[in-house]
């Protein structure tokens, strides 16, 4: 192992590894990184082979609006997520207001909304010809002005809508890890409750806050359904353009290249941004921060700013899912079988849920052990997958499958002079594979952020005390990163239970799930008999976050009448790291 | 720790219905002869009656997957000789021109499909079949614009439409088949000229013809070009939808329009049943399903039309070779490209 001084960022690791070289883990998580990142390096590998003509015609005509567009949504989308997701956590961990309690989880569920739902429903409520302009025309007048939904500010204003939940579930997890003696510290000390946020909670909560503004940007960037609703022309949408239209997929994949590089960039931001300084959880926590009343026209104003971000990102599209379910009644598509999709979806979304966290936890805890640059590069490319349309990371899902496949079957014709067919093409496990390929991301950022705050002194104890590597995992950095392991497993979940096109094209024969039915009847415009799927889509994406809300709420009551119970979650004290 | 062992006990639960569900795959080597198998870029509702109604007469039960069109092509061409598929169906002459040069599709030659349907609804090399016939004529506002105003799809460029003008995505395939069967009668330059022009009127753009049709109804534009059943599904629902069809460029080319169609796939291990499903789909009695499933004009000349879209009147059809447009439906992008069409 080549020595290399302990750089300044990573002091602990560095030792950790000198003296115990023999660890598994990173081996394991560069291996899981691999696997995972064979589609991403198989889209990347085309630009080896560029399709010059394709980005002649590109260049002469709209390349450079495209990568603006794509820079301007991504910088507004990020904004807005980052200033909405924060701002609300803060709001509902640190004070209490009128329906605080019920605000704190409403506030999650617009996750459980598909963006191309919201974007749908926002756009026909919105536009000229639907109910709102409408009615404003009969009433006040033909001549009324009123802001265009289908533009640049339409665009930010919904994907802020659907993907702020990204950044508020985490920060919101990092200020309530926050506990209550920190916060004391700091205003016996004389901090303003501004300063208070600015110095302190939020420096803490800064690597949660940057991996779910990294998710809601990768996202914004792999997003196709919203922004085609609204005619707004991003890379993505070039994607799609060139591969359907100009029938060159291979030209497709080169671009969708050019996201990933994107991505790149997302990712030295927020290393820039974050630094050198690491902030550990050095104490078991005591209490959580207690909320502070709020008063009269604040109250009001906080439940107000609430109210307003869950009706507009949830009950808005939910209703109007509703009013449709209730008008398709009669000529939907709801028969016998039914059950099976939603078993169908409910099953892909929990498998594919604890593989991403169990992969998660295998590639973050080797990340943290290892120094190889090798195993990092690995870790990273294995989570660009989420910046990637879901139809470009299942071609480059379907490549190595079918290639294993043909594999199999000559292996087979010459042993055996039979053939089996389709293995591994159009199975579950490929299904699953393709998930894992596009949504690790959110498991391994969720599970990473969690794990960093945990102090590398922990490991060192652990390990001089004799356990091993697997010992101090679970003994140690599981219990306390329950909370982390939660959420990644909910948002995993949630995503792929909304995920569209690497479902229609991977799914095994016959399988059927609930946005599988929503893109065959909103494909030919059927869009009154779509919200009933759409709708138990919503409901299971729900579920999840309902089950952690009451396990949560128990624990909190748990924690106050049982002191020192195994496992106590979290931290106390923010130790800045030179 | 019982919330443990229940999360261990979920697990389980779930790890075994995985298992199941993949091993319950049907392996193509299992099945016998009496089933087909469809891809099919059409969705399920629309297919669905015809597929029961062959099953009924033929006791061949019909299995189909249903995806977007690229999508499948990507997924069959993967599949390669393994492949369960043994009919393509599809919306779109240019995708059925695209799977026949991906290599996709197998020729076959049928006397009651010679019988049933034209030969200008066919692939000349019998590559494939037009099962269903959709226009994509010009549809007006009944309450702004009166039909001796409207000509041809070049005139929508005049200068009298400016404002006034919805238009589909160029993204949209009938979009693009609109403007490569341009190419192929006027030219690329003067198709570019005529494009060029709507651009001037600045089109408001949309993504679905029906809220095109619903855009000229509340009043923010006042024509449009839209497929048929669109409006047709409108009608159906409100009879005093104020928005007509026009029936342009009579005097010349015709009305543009386009198939939905099927042919049998390459490694098709049932191709007998393959092309006796699509012959029964031009037979009349599934072309009636057809006509009144989805308000499409029926491909075989002896069934007629639902009387919603037969109201509507004759017409004359653009007889241009539609899948010889697919070679030019990329053109027709670039073409959009240049002239701003987003």
């Amino acid at each position: 192992m080549p020595t290399r001084p302990a750089g300044a960022a990573i002091p602990f690791t560095g030792r950790l590894t000198r003296r115990f070289p023999r660890d598994p883990w990173p081996l394991a998580a560069g291996a899981v990184a691999l696997v995972v990142a064979t589609p991403i390096l198989i889209v990347l590998s085309s630009l080896a082979t560029p399709t010059l003509d394709v980005w002649a015609h590109l260049w002469q005509t709209q390349l450079l609006e495209l990568i603006w567009n794509t820079v301007a949504l991504i910088v507004g989308v990020g904004a807005g997520v980052a200033v909405l997701g924060t701002g609300l956590a803060w709001l509902t961990t640190m004070y209490r207001f009128p329906g605080r309690a019920i605000f704190e989880w409403l506030l999650i569920l617009p996750l459980a909304v598909p963006a191309y739902v919201i974007g749908f429903v926002f756009r026909g409520l919105f536009d000229y010809a639907g109910p709102v302009q409408t009615g404003l025309r009969r009433t006040v007048g033909p001549a009324i002005w009123f802001p265009d939904i289908a533009s640049y500010g339409g665009v930010v204003l919904v994907m802020t809508l659907v993907l702020y939940p990204y950044v508020y579930l985490l920060a919101r997890t990092a200020f309530l890890e926050q506990s209550e003696a920190t916060l004391e510290a700091a205003r016996a000390l004389g901090a303003s409750r501004t300063a208070l946020f600015w110095r302190t909670a939020l420096p803490l909560a800064r690597p949660s806050i940057a991996a779910g503004l990294s998710l809601a940007v990768m996202e914004a960037l792999a997003d196709f359904g919203t922004v085609a609703i609204y005619g707004y022309n991003t890379l993505t949408v070039a994607i799609y353009r060139v591969w359907f239209g100009l029938f060159n997929r291979e030209a497709a994949t080169e671009l969708a290249s050019l996201l990933l590089l994107f991505t790149g960039a997302v990712y030295a931001a927020e290393r820039a941004w974050r630094g050198r300084a690491r902030f550990y959880q050095t104490e078991r926590k005591a209490r959580p921060p207690a909320p502070r009343p709020l008063t009269g026209w604040k109250a009001w104003t906080a439940s107000g700013v609430a109210g307003v971000v869950v009706g507009g990102a949830f009950l808005l599209p939910v209703g109007q899912l509703v009013v449709w379910s209730v008008a398709a009644l009669g000529g939907s598509d709801f028969d016998d079988r039914y059950p099976e999709f939603v078993l169908n979806t409910l099953a892909v979304g929990g498998i594919t849920a604890l593989l991403a966290v169990g992969a998660a936890v295998v590639v973050a805890y080797g990340l943290r052990l290892s120094r190889s640059r090798m195993v990092a590069a690995c870790g990273r490319i294995a989570t660009l997958g989420y910046a990637l349309p879901g139809s470009v990371i299942a071609v480059g899902v379907l490549v190595p499958l079918a290639f294993l496949d043909r594999v199999c079957n000559a292996v087979l014709r010459t042993v055996w002079g039979a053939e089996v067919g389709l293995l591994v093409t159009g199975s579950m496990a490929g299904l699953v594979f393709a998930y894992l390929v596009r949504f690790l991301a959110i498991s391994v950022q969720t599970v990473e952020a969690s794990l960093v705050k945990v102090t590398p002194s922990m490991d060192m104890a652990g390990r001089s005390l004799g356990s091993s590597p697997g010992g101090v995992l679970r003994r140690i950095h599981l219990p306390l990163i329950r909370g982390g392991l939660c959420s990644a497993a909910i948002l995993v979940f949630i995503d792929v239970i909304k995920e569209m096109p690497a479902t229609l094209l991977l799914r095994p024969f016959g399988y059927e799930t609930l946005a599988v039915r929503i893109w065959q009847l909103t494909s030919e415009s059927f869009w009154e008999a779509a919200a009933l799927p759409a709708l138990t889509i919503v409901a299971a994406g729900m579920l999840p976050v309902l089950i952690l809300a009451r396990s949560s709420a128990r624990a909190r009551q748990g924690a106050d009448g049982e002191q020192g119970m195994k496992g106590s979650r979290d931290q106390g004290r923010g130790d800045k790291v030179p | 720790m019982i919330r443990g062992s229940s999360h261990r006990k979920a697990a389980a639960i779930l790890a075994l219905w995985m298992t199941s569900a993949t091993l319950l795959v049907p392996a193509d080597a299992a099945r016998d002869g009496g089933e087909v198998v469809v891809y099919s870029a059409r969705i399920e509702t629309l297919i669905k009656p015809m597929f029961d109604a062959f099953t009924r007469k033929t006791g061949t039960v019909v299995k189909y997957f249903t995806a977007s069109e690229a999508e499948l092509f990507e997924r069959l061409k993967a599949e390669g000789p393994h492949t369960a598929a043994d009919v393509l169906m599809t919306v779109d002459a240019g995708n059925l021109w695209v799977a026949e040069q991906a290599g996709l599709l197998q020729g076959f030659e049928s006397p009651t499909i010679a019988k049933n349907i034209p030969a200008h609804l066919r692939a000349k090399d019998h590559a494939w079949v037009g099962l269903a016939v959709r226009a994509r004529p010009i549809m007006y506002s009944t309450e702004r614009v009166t039909p001796s105003e409207l000509s041809t799809y070049e005139a929508l460029g005049e200068l009298k439409w400016r404002g006034r003008l919805c238009l589909r995505s160029s993204r949209k395939v009938y979009t693009q088949s609109l403007v490569a069967t341009m190419i192929t009668t006027l030219g690329g330059e003067r198709t570019e000229a005529v494009v060029r022009g709507w651009m001037t009127n600045a089109p408001r753009i949309f993504d679905s013809d029906t809220k095109q049709l619903e855009g000229i109804a509340a009043g923010q534009c006042d024509v449009t070009i839209a497929n048929t059943y669109y409006l047709a599904r409108l009608k159906a629902k409100d009879p005093g939808f104020p928005v007509a069809v026009f029936w342009p460029n009579q005097n010349d080319r015709g009305v543009h329009i386009n198939v939905s169609g099927a042919g049998v796939t390459r490694y098709a291990k049932h191709r007998e049943s393959a092309i006796r499903l699509i012959e029964f789909l031009s037979s009349p009695e599934a072309q009636n399903l057809f006509a009144d499933g989805n308000y499409e004009y029926p491909a075989n000349p002896e069934v007629k039309p639902h009387g919603l879209i037969a109201a509507w009147g004759a017409f004359k059809a653009d007889t241009v070779d539609v899948a010889a447009a697919g070679a030019l439906q990329a053109e027709a992008v670039k073409l959009m490209d240049r002239a701003g069409y987003k």
